[in-house]
């Protein structure tokens, strides 16, 4: 009964902040300032992330590969599979579920319980609409963006790795990740991400919205945003792969 | 004028505003007291449509706020400014960006007009140069004065505050009740006050209105507070020292 009233809760609110905004000038400007909070500041930790966790996978697949019979072009072509199909698409919203997730939490939940959001309404200001809505088109626009750079930076630290490590030489990784490549996984890796980014910005932005009492309350809107976004991914992640690959 | 008719707001089974009638005063400071919890907050979300009502009517100048949509509360809502007890200033704008924002949300003004009355209104809560600030940079009561600027850029007709000078001293309480009173009697808005500072009751309480368990217990003025036999109003007036020497 309370899931369902959470999703009731859930529904309303949408129907709040998907309003055409009040005025286009402040909505262009806010959504250029969510790009650079929610999507470039984010850069960082992407790059990093990814380039190890193609490492690993790089250095992983190597070690794995026993039999003669398998050709070390499959430590690129594994690689990039990995990183196209699931690491970058999956594993980069899950970070960014935890980073901006809680970010837009907080900061929606501090302004709910400072009375900003209050203050907002009696202006006569649709405040889901005003604080919300530049969030989701933001992450909708930028997650993408920051996805396709995250799988340039998978497949480079997995050749790094297994150029440094000697394990693959540049050839036999380049090959790999050149053989048998389907256009179609990019356009499957995309489309997570956008539902994905639709999930983290608007759960967040529920819970920060929902937000009833004083800090400890913003901390506990904060960590539910992350819980809910992440298990949500892991959910919309099957449903997606069972839809768009099979 | 903002006259409440019979409002009634239930939070589950706890009914903590009983039929609750009262009429405020146009051009006047109309003040709402009562102790902590007994419902004067409610009463004021109640009036700026923040809570919705169980039962009553809300009239702004005859007009039934509690049965309009939300467009047509939105045209209210813009003659409406409201100070919050933490004035509720928006912690990523400036103070200049803070005054302006209603201004750039709800008009067609040049960027060059705005800045002027954006000037003008902190010149009228007594602040200059304090634009580029940001909010944690300013004290309680700079911050209550930039809320009054940003309330009153858009001219309204009704102004709000609650709480006033919670968290104030009383110097700079008794510059924000004096402020109050001003902007009330020059612009000739309807000016509703929630408080608890008895400073404030003898001040500038034209006309007061005493919440007690949820239902309206006494009504008068200024002067006839000091005078009143109500029980429950005198224990609330005069139950500190201070005051209480003031009645004797």
């Amino acid at each position: 009964m309370h899931l369902f009233y959470g999703i009731g809760k859930y529904v309303m609110l949408m129907k709040r902040v998907f309003a055409r905004p009040q005025k286009r000038v402040i909505f262009r400007h806010q959504l250029f300032t969510e790009i650079q909070n929610l999507g470039i500041d984010s850069l960082g930790i992407v790059v990093f992330i990814s380039l190890f966790m193609g490492a690993v996978v790089a250095i992983q697949t190597a070690y794995n590969i026993d039999s003669p019979l398998i050709p070390l072009s499959m430590v690129g072509f594994t690689a990039r599979q990995s990183v196209i199909l699931e690491f970058s698409p999956t594993v980069i919203s899950l970070i960014l579920a935890g980073k901006v997730g809680s970010s837009i939490a907080s900061q929606i939940g501090t302004m709910r319980v400072t009375e900003q959001i209050d203050a907002l309404e009696i202006m006569g200001v649709n405040s889901a609409n005003h604080l919300i809505f530049p969030k989701v088109v933001a992450s909708i626009l930028i997650n993408p963006v920051l996805i396709v750079v995250s799988m340039w930076m998978g497949i480079l630290g997995g050749w790094l790795a297994g150029v440094f490590t000697g394990l693959v030489s540049t050839h036999d990784y380049v090959t790999g990740i050149r053989l048998d490549f389907q256009a179609y996984t990019i356009f499957y890796a995309i489309a997570k991400t956008i539902v994905f980014a639709f999930i983290i910005s608007t759960v967040s932005g529920f819970f920060g919205y929902e937000t009833e009492g004083g800090a400890l309350e913003v901390g506990q809107a904060s960590t539910k945003a992350v819980v809910y976004s992440s298990i949500l991914i892991i959910l919309f992640n099957l449903v997606l792969t069972q839809l768009l690959l099979t | 004028m903002i006259e409440a008719k019979n409002l009634n707001k239930y939070f589950g089974d706890n009914h903590v505003l009983i039929d609750v009638s009262h009429r405020f005063e146009k051009g006047k400071t109309n003040l709402v007291i009562g102790q902590s919890g007994s419902g004067k907050t409610v009463f004021m979300k109640l009036l700026v449509g923040l809570l919705e009502v169980d039962s009553g009517e809300v009239l702004y100048d005859g007009k039934d706020f509690t049965k309009m949509n939300f467009e047509h509360r939105k045209a209210i809502r813009q003659e409406i400014g409201m100070l919050f007890q933490g004035s509720a200033l928006f912690d990523s704008l400036n103070v200049e960006q803070n005054v302006m924002f209603p201004l750039n949300m709800f008009t067609q003004r040049t960027l060059e007009d705005k800045l002027e009355r954006v000037n003008f209104v902190l010149k009228r809560v007594n602040l200059e140069n304090v634009n580029p600030l940001m909010p944690s940079e300013l004290s309680g009561g700079m911050r209550k004065r930039v809320a009054i600027a940003r309330a009153i850029a858009m001219n309204p007709q009704y102004l709000f505050c609650d709480e006033p000078n919670s968290g104030l001293d009383p110097q700079t309480s008794g510059v924000i009740d004096i402020l109050i009173q001003e902007i009330t009697l020059e612009y000739q808005i309807t000016t509703i006050v929630n408080t608890h500072d008895m400073n404030s009751v003898l001040s500038i309480g034209d006309n007061v209105a005493f919440i007690y368990k949820g239902r309206l217990w006494w009504k008068g003025n200024k002067n006839e507070i000091l005078q009143t036999n109500n029980k429950e109003l005198n224990d609330f007036v005069f139950g500190t020292e201070l005051t209480s020497r003031l009645k004797k």
